[in-house]
């Protein structure tokens, strides 16, 4: 199994080795939202408003995890399609669970490499430091990859099924999470009803809880183990979604022509 | 005690019938594939030669019917059977950012070789693909080398059947000759048994032991080309392919 998985995240590695472009894309993009955010941060911390706002930089952080890791899933798949090279790996004896397991590794290097360049960045150019959250971070950081890796299992079942169609949905997916989440700002400020649905939502709990971290430096743990259970049941979830889809995407006969079109 | 010996048959396809919302692909079609032979699926478009083929493959689940391969059900034991079999088409593509040392290196280690420098090479050496071209990356290469590294990683696994699916479509003749040459020459020395598509009857004619003509899903006429070509009274199998296509099967040309 594991020289199996290996080979499916060496595949990945030697993309990002060959591809100055996608290697740059790692770090690109979260860069200029640290950048975007950092400063305003800053302006915000000159205009001497109320509430403390170094909290922003930690939840650009936090929330590129998520995004990294829901794009780790769903890219690293689509990305075969991109080259036609899907029905190479289906016809290949790997089970798809070894195909989800690698490219969740695939999305915990990513991820990782864009932490320490972000936490690094945001130290240097904002005196921000991410450690400041304590021994925390550890399942704070899980339970985002967790919980990107389940949105991500969802959206490649829906790719797989409505085909190339369907691919904004890489970008699109963590978009509608996000004012759900409270990333930016206290779950209280979301009406009621959005509420109940934010609390339906592992990240939640932890963007509360960063914020909680680096406040009053407490940490809710029981909070943090109720989002760790959701994530067990999302990623359950998201694992049988994703093999529902398949097996239509099988009796429909869409795996080839995913391949081929 | 008397010798073990395997099945005759590494492919037995039994009324095999797929239905796509209400459109019968592929209907109630029985075929085998003996060990050692080169099998041709031909037909016009829509025929059902490529659902055939995925329906094989375990890409596309059956309607109903049965596909066995080395004598295992194909539904309950898909992964140890991919073991054994490979595929190669001209639809599906290498990474073409990754070179050509990387992409064999990957899909040998997917078929579970750890150390496969060795294999890669000796692929190279079959396929006339210079070891030179191990570094550069696969998009650099030319379309002829292309398919015979498509073909290199179909051969990885050392298979007891190859699926190929119009293996020489849009190849200029002369490499066309060379992967024919190839797919001989795995036959012969490694007794690979091929199902194999293509439009090209010439091709077909020299290449194949049997060949099955599918139309509207179902089989028109089955045996080796000079039987089927008799008992439709066709000249060749491109002037029998014509008919069948324009839907005027020749009689006796049905399946044998």
């Amino acid at each position: 199994m594991w020289t199996r998985v290996g080979a499916l995240v060496l595949r990945h590695l030697y993309l990002y080795r060959r591809s100055a472009t996608r290697a740059g894309e790692i770090f690109f993009w979260p860069v200029m939202d640290l950048l975007v955010w950092g400063f305003l941060t800053r302006y915000l911390e000159r205009a001497e408003v109320a509430a403390p706002v170094t909290f922003l930089i930690g939840a650009v952080i936090f929330w590129d995890i998520l995004y990294r890791s829901q794009q780790s899933v769903t890219v690293s798949i689509t990305e075969e399609v991109w080259v036609r090279n899907i029905l190479n790996l289906f016809i290949a004896p790997v089970r798809i669970s070894e195909l989800m397991l690698a490219t969740c590794l695939v999305g915990v290097i990513k991820a990782l490499i864009a932490a320490v360049v972000l936490g690094g960045l945001a130290w240097l150019f904002y005196s921000f430091n991410l450690l400041a959250v304590g021994p925390a971070l550890v399942p704070f950081l899980a339970c985002l990859l967790l919980f990107g890796w389940a949105v991500g299992m969802c959206t490649m079942g829906i790719i797989l099924r409505f085909g190339q169609a369907a691919e904004a949905l890489i970008w699109g997916v963590p978009f509608l999470l996000q004012p759900v989440s409270a990333v930016f700002y206290p779950l209280d400020i979301l009406p009621g009803g959005l509420q109940v649905v934010a609390r339906l939502l592992p990240s939640t709990y932890v963007f509360e809880g960063m914020r909680a971290a680096l406040q009053t430096n407490r940490v809710d743990w029981g909070s943090l183990a109720l989002a760790l259970g959701m994530n067990l049941a999302y990623l359950a979830a998201g694992a049988a979604f994703f093999g529902w889809m398949l097996r239509i995407v099988r009796e429909k006969g869409y795996l080839s022509r995913l391949g081929m079109e | 005690m008397p010798e073990i010996q395997p099945p005759a048959d590494v492919i037995e396809v039994r009324d095999l019938t797929k239905r796509f919302d209400g459109v019968t692909a592929v209907d109630g079609i029985s075929f085998a594939l003996r060990r050692g032979e080169i099998l041709g699926l031909l037909g016009p478009n829509g025929a059902g030669k490529t659902t055939t083929i995925q329906l094989t493959l375990g890409l596309t689940t059956p309607t109903a019917g049965e596909i066995r391969i080395f004598g295992l059900e194909l539904a309950r034991h898909r992964r140890e059977i991919l073991q054994r079999v490979n595929f190669s088409s001209t639809y599906v593509a290498l990474p073409s950012n990754l070179t050509v040392w990387e992409n064999l290196n990957v899909f040998a280690r997917l078929y579970g070789l750890r150390r496969p420098r060795k294999k890669v090479e000796e692929l190279l050496d079959l396929l006339e693909i210079p070891r030179a071209t191990l570094d550069r990356p696969t998009g650099g290469l030319s379309s002829g080398q292309q398919t015979r590294l498509n073909l290199a990683k179909a051969l990885v696994n050392d298979p007891e059947i190859l699926f190929l699916d119009e293996p020489t479509a849009s190849l200029d003749p002369d490499i066309a000759a060379k992967v024919r040459d190839v797919l001989r020459r795995v036959r012969s020395e490694r007794g690979v048994s091929l199902l194999y598509t293509s439009h090209n009857m010439p091709e077909v004619e020299s290449l194949c032991d049997r060949v099955i003509f599918l139309a509207g899903g179902r089989i028109a006429a089955e045996g080796t080309p000079a039987e089927v070509l008799a008992s439709a009274g066709s000249r060749s199998l491109e002037e029998l392919f014509i008919d069948i296509a324009r839907n005027q099967i020749p009689q006796g040309a049905e399946r044998r």
